[in-house]
């Protein structure tokens, strides 16, 4: 029988036990199949816990270059028996089971392969050490997967080499384990799968990175010198990497630092310490997740009121309450934008990858900067600690870190009536001073209660609209400098629309593409930012149905959308997922169908369907 | 109205100092406090100590909580900047300022809600990093801003103004400071200027974790005969344990005590702290006898004030840290931003 191959087009799963050291063997194989210049998608799929629950690496590969997950898994790793019965069901039919045979299952499918290699009998044949025969058990799989799919024997040595270059005996114990993997398989299924890989040159100029990586490096780029902290999953990584990328990068001869990282007792004191340190003049941000976002609200309240910079990075995680901590969700839209009692607003980044985690956080400083008020970075934990094939990143040597409005000791000299929160250029953003910079000009009195706007204490509400009045007005000046939403209008006459943000865009793009090539042409908008620029309002114009494509329950962007702009709530059409996992491509396709009905009424909607190439 | 500038108008001859201030210079809004608050006392020794002291009131920055001692930061030193926060949380302020610019001299007030309630948290973790502030206590055992309720300092044998009994135990902010790693720890009594102004100019000479615990009646609601943080109480049980003298640097030491009743404490900018010991068998320089000490005061409802205690070993949160000598808010991008050739460098590693 004639086996039909495909390559670089499949998805690889690994089921495994936490704290078993499986997550470097996976990685190798992301990173291998990344290196054969295959677009791969990584997603950790993980417990929170530390030892002995069920947790999962999904690898997908796309010759298309496609990003997101997809459902439908070709081939499972199963090294797990608390999860072989859902591990199994999940394998497609055709496709293959990898499991470790020491102790022979019958799984009762029929339709798939199942390939037993008797891992752990190996491993303590090979190995007398306990810790190492379970973690050998990792490269042994990976070696008869390697072999099975195809991925480049060298690429993944000189991976193990580069690994433990520190180490040179592991590198022979891994490699040793690679080759008992490789010649069980070699021996016992000589044939290879139909789904492999194969070089190829769609990772070129790109690098395999996650987002919370990528936003620590955009902060130490843009300059942030002290960053405050409260460990949370999924945002722990930024403040590490942070300081790791600091202590190397900004440490003098005698070991200190240009850099201060502080992990703080409680959240509460995280932001504090951000906002005194922005306060008296240095960049300064937190990292943080939901429930870190609420005990700050209180200190978010008064850095909006106060007029002080801050910058906070939000690896938003599935709620409510500590919800599902190792999962991804979009859903700290609301408590973001509106944080904090009475009127408050802040500005909202919403990056879709760790490229735009990079850029957007050192963007999030001069805007924080310039506009005196929090701005946040939305990221989330699939963006933050799952691995993104992106474009190399980029630096213009001449970029200047934009401190915005302060006032030097010279400058002070030649103003007299020096006002902290007076508006003097008409944007609403005033001019402020750190402290210690002049003798005699200068100081003021920071303060939660209402001020005038000299900072002086005051309890007349006409002062005190003219400032609440003053803040809306530089709000509305920062909606016409945040980053603009991405608007692709492939058909003029599409009445359809998708509007989403953050991490689903790779999902969405997708379905765009396959709602193309199925002859229905819909226009897309990605918001970027909050609060909005007027081009949002104005896609929405054009178009008669928008579909709001969310990872919340409750339509938190299409709430945003409805309350901030004059977008009629009845166009904004919500498809929503929230179950904890990254999108995919099907879900929103199937969505679309399913909530206009039938085809022909989606195909006349789109005016002039693109016809199927 | 509740903002009230001085005038400007001042006595053509008003004393200067070596600076060529006079004490209006460190003088801020006029208060509104209740006529006879202690706070307004110890606002005044802190105007006096930094006149004295001749410090620049700009190179000072004041950072305070909620409630009526937090205000108080507006009643002195307009010429510094001052950050009234929120609630219990000045400590964070205050860490995240002194992170930035260790060069100016951080001056916290706070009252015993702010830090004895809800504020315990954030000031037992600014101890402990040994941030270099000097962090005053107003405590007057009551909410004043709320009209009256119980703080945590609040002694379990007192009453309240209509006779209710605190049945709870107090928290003593010095033992908990001294446990912690404050190098300078001492009470003092907003009554008593002569004793409290040369105490705050100790701690604001001092490098490190510089606590100061002011006992300040609340005229308007724990002024009682019930009460022991009143006037007349303070008074009464007040255990002077000794008499401290900052001698600056540029001095000459006048002042001779008797051998072995003074300890002497050599600051790191040369100035020196002179203890004159009132009571003989008190090392305030060991951690567990000023443990023991304040202890023994509290079991017999005693207020010890003075130094309590000091550690000759000055340390603050930057030495721990490792941070740079220079000031991280004067640092510009050519010291902060590796630039793109490391960009290129890192680019590489994720290949």
């Amino acid at each position: 029988m004639r086996i039909e191959k495909t390559f670089n087009d499949f998805v690889v799963k690994f089921g495994n036990i936490n704290g078993s050291g499986s997550a470097s063997a996976n990685y190798l194989c992301a990173k291998a199949l990344f290196r054969m210049g295959v677009m791969v998608t990584p997603k950790n799929i993980f417990p929170s816990n530390i030892q002995g629950m069920p947790t999962w690496y999904e690898i997908r590969a796309s010759e298309e270059g496609h990003q997101a997950r997809r459902n439908g898994i070709d081939v499972m790793v199963a090294m797990n028996p608390q999860s072989y019965q859902v591990d199994v069901e999940s394998v497609v039919p055709g496709g293959t089971l990898l499991y470790d045979s020491t102790m022979v299952r019958n799984f009762k499918r029929s339709d798939i392969d199942i390939l037993g290699i008797p891992i752990s009998r190996l491993c303590a044949e090979n190995w007398t050490d306990t810790r190492q025969r379970q973690l050998f058990k990792n490269v042994v799989y990976l070696g008869a997967l390697a072999r099975l799919i195809d991925i480049d024997n060298e690429i993944l040595e000189m991976l193990i080499a580069e690994k433990f270059r520190n180490k040179p005996k592991l590198i022979d114990s891994n490699i040793k384990a690679l080759d008992i993997g490789r010649e069980y398989s070699r021996e016992f299924f000589p044939s290879r799968l139909k789904v492999r890989a194969r070089k190829t040159t769609g990772t070129k100029g790109k690098i395999l990175i996650n987002g919370n990586e990528a936003a620590a490096l955009g902060a130490v780029f843009a300059g942030a010198t002290v960053a405050a902290w409260y460990p949370i999953t999924p945002s722990t990584s930024v403040a590490e990497a942070f300081e790791r990328h600091t202590r190397h990068f900004r440490s003098g001869e005698n070991g200190k630092c240009r850099a201060a990282v502080i992990q703080a007792e409680d959240e509460l004191a995280a932001v504090g310490i951000a906002i005194g340190a922005n306060w008296n003049g240095a960049r300064a941000f937190t990292a943080t997740s939901g429930p870190g976002i609420s005990l700050m609200s209180e200190f978010i309240g008064l850095a909006y009121f106060a007029e002080i910079p801050l910058v906070l990075i939000n690896i938003q995680r599935g709620g409510p309450s500590t919800g599902m901590p190792t999962r991804t969700q979009q859903s700290d839209l609301l408590i973001c934008a509106y944080a904090s009692h009475g009127d408050t607003k802040h500005v909202l980044l919403f990056p879709a990858d760790p490229s735009e985690c990079f850029t957007f956080a050192a963007d999030a400083f001069d805007l924080a900067d310039r506009l005196q008020t929090p701005v946040f970075v939305m990221s989330d934990l699939d963006i933050g600690m799952n691995d993104w094939v992106i474009d190399e990143f980029i630096w213009d040597d001449r970029r200047k870190a934009d401190r915005g409005k302060v006032l030097d000791a010279e400058a002070l000299e030649k103003i007299s009536d020096f006002g902290r929160y007076r508006d003097v250029d008409g944007d609403g953003i005033a001019y402020r001073t750190i402290p210690g910079t002049h003798p005699e000009k200068g100081a003021y009195f920071t303060r939660g209660t209402s001020h005038t706007e000299t900072g002086s204490y005051t309890e007349d509400g006409n002062i005190h609209v003219r400032n609440l009045d003053r803040i809306a007005h530089k709000h509305r000046t920062a909606a016409s400098i945040l980053p603009k939403p991405i608007i692709s209008e492939i058909s003029a006459k599409s009445r359809l629309g998708i509007i989403n943000f953050g991490s689903t865009d790779s999902a969405v793009r997708e379905a765009l593409a396959l709602l193309s090539s199925e002859g229905y042409g819909l226009n897309h908008m990605r918001i970027r930012s909050f609060p909005f620029d007027r081009s949002v309002e104005d896609f929405a114009r054009r178009h008669e149905y928008l579909f709001v494509i969310e990872q919340n329950r409750d339509a938190q962007m299409r709430h945003l959308l409805v309350a901030e702009t004059g977008i009629p709530a009845t166009k904004l059409i919500s498809i929503l997922n929230y179950d904890g996992m990254p999108l995919t491509a099907e879900f929103v396709r199937t969505a679309i169908f399913e909530i206009f009905g039938e085809q022909q009424q989606v195909a006349a909607a789109c005016a002039t369907p693109i016809t199927a190439a | 109205m509740t903002h009230i500038a001085k005038p400007k108008f001042q006595h053509p001859k008003l004393p200067v100092n070596g600076l060529g201030l006079t004490r209006r210079n460190y003088e801020g809004v006029v208060s509104t406090l209740c006529a006879g608050c202690g706070h307004d006392s110890i606002s005044a020794a802190i105007i006096e100590a930094c006149f004295e002291l001749e410090i620049p009131a700009h190179r000072i920055a004041k950072i305070s909580g909620i409630g009526c001692s937090s205000k108080t930061t507006n009643y002195f030193l307009s010429r510094a900047h001052g950050f009234n926060s929120v609630h219990g949380r000045m400590p964070s302020v205050a860490t995240g300022a002194n992170l930035a610019n260790p060069d100016l001299t951080y001056l916290g007030v706070s009252g015993d809600g702010d830090t004895a309630s809800i504020g315990l948290g954030q000031f037992s973790h600014a101890v402990r990093r040994r941030l270099n502030m000097v962090y005053i206590v107003e405590n007057n055992g009551t909410y004043g801003l709320t009209k009256g309720q119980f703080s945590a300092t609040n002694d379990k044998i007192s009453k309240s103004r209509k006779g209710v009994e605190n049945r709870f135990e107090s928290i003593d902010l010095c033992s908990l400071a001294i446990e912690l790693g404050a190098g300078f720890v001492a009470r003092s009594f907003s009554g008593d200027k002569a004793q409290l102004v040369p105490l705050i100019k100790a701690a604001m000479s001092y490098r490190g974790f510089a606590f100061l615990d002011v006992i300040s009646p609340c005229v308007t609601f724990n002024n009682h005969s019930n009460s022991t943080k009143s006037y007349d109480y303070v008074r009464e049980h007040n255990e002077v344990l000794d008499v401290l003298d900052l001698v600056p640097q540029r001095s000459e030491i006048s002042t001779d005590y008797q051998p072995g009743t003074s300890v002497e404490v050599t600051l790191h900018d040369g100035s020196e702290i002179k203890l004159h010991k009132l009571s003989q068998d008190y090392d305030p320089s060991d951690h567990g006898s000023a443990l023991l000490n304040l202890y023994q005061y509290k079991q017999q409802n005693t207020v010890a004030t003075g130094v309590l205690y000091l550690d000759p070993n000055e340390s603050d949160m930057h030495d721990l840290l490792m941070t740079c000598e220079q000031p991280l808010n004067t640092l510009r991008d050519n010291a902060l931003c590796p630039g793109s050739a490391v960009l290129d460098t890192l680019n590489s590693q994720f290949k």
